[in-house]
């Protein structure tokens, strides 16, 4: 006998997202999970974006990394609120490792969460963390042909960053094909090309992320 | 590339049916998987019997509808099937922006006994 199902394989997960989406909604907690490759510079990102936020309204972190507490020992010398998930090789965070570690680390009403994802293009875009924001970094030296590859990472996204474009001028990277790519994909996130090292383009980027706080 | 944790959920999905329906055992069962989906069909099998091991779908072969993932061309209205480089329409050469086939990621049905 044969029985439809027709049931999302990540249904489990799906669940349990949409219920950190809710919380975070009561609680006016700006989620912001952060996807890139490994060295693209997600915890340089966050770690600028604290700078530039600081006073404005309070944060805290959440470290997702396979084996390493090297990001979160980072994090904690800025004196900001930080938890380390090791996922034991798992290759993602998932919606029951982030409603635990929020179960923890109690982030105060009408704060900024940075959730740093495992660094990987594929799998994080699989897993909804029912995260506020999806924001996900390229960085010049991988090269401009990302989207093309990445797909699914680059349509599900809320804003792309494109970091150390400071690097521009040593590599041959081609930033009207990594738009084109981007805009094919998503019509609608906003784009913010940024440096790390020299500070250019955060000013945007920040003033961007201060208004989606809720 | 995270097949072990999906192919629990699948073995949970299909041992909550088949209770529901009363089954003996489970004898195949249906997955369709989207191209863009990530899952490697050959790693689910091979994590298949471990986890499976025990449960009313232990003896279960799998059938994996595979599903191409397809772009929406806006000026000649119609999807293509995304070519290997590119999100370039086959026809005009314009750009396609992308659709939900290619994504599908469920169990379809299970036969049982």
């Amino acid at each position: 006998m044969k029985i439809k199902v027709m049931e999302n394989i990540l249904s489990a997960n799906d669940q349990l997202a949409e219920a950190n989406r809710e919380d975070f909604a009561r609680r006016h907690i700006t989620a912001v999970n952060v996807m890139a490759s490994p060295g693209a510079g997600k915890t340089s990102v966050i770690m600028e974006l604290m700078h530039r936020l600081a006073g404005d309204v309070p944060f805290s972190v959440v470290e997702g990394d396979i084996a390493s507490s090297i990001d979160a020992e980072k994090i904690e010398a800025m004196g900001v609120p930080v938890l380390q998930i090791n996922t034991g090789g798992g290759c993602h965070l998932d919606a029951n490792m982030i409603r635990e570690a929020v179960r923890e680390l109690q982030p105060p009403d009408h704060s900024v969460l940075f959730i740093e994802n495992v660094g990987n293009l594929i799998c994080p875009s699989a897993f909804d963390l029912g995260e506020t924001v999806r924001m996900v970094i390229a960085s010049v030296p991988e090269g401009h042909d990302k989207p093309y590859k990445y797909v699914s990472m680059f349509e599900a996204a809320d804003v792309v960053i494109l970091n150390k474009i400071d690097l521009k001028p040593y590599i041959r990277f081609d930033t009207d094909s990594f738009v084109r790519g981007v805009r094919a994909l998503n019509e609608k996130a906003p784009l913010f090309e940024v440096s790390c090292s020299t500070g250019e383009g955060f000013p945007e980027l920040t003033a961007w992320l201060k208004n989606q706080v809720g | 590339m995270h097949e072990y944790a999906v192919t629990r959920s699948i073995v949970k999905i299909v041992a909550a049916e088949a209770e529901k329906a009363g089954a003996r055992k489970v004898t195949r069962i249906h997955l369709v998987i989207g191209d863009l989906s990530t899952i490697v069909d050959d790693s689910v099998r091979m994590y298949f019997p471990m986890i499976a091991a025990g449960t009313v779908a232990e003896e279960a072969e799998l059938v994996f509808k595979r599903v191409k993932a397809e772009f929406y061309c806006k000026h000649c209205r119609r999807n293509f099937v995304k070519p290997a480089h590119g999100f370039e329409c086959p026809v005009c050469g314009g750009l396609g922006t992308p659709t939900d086939v290619g994504k599908e990621f469920y169990v379809e049905s299970i036969e049982i006994e």
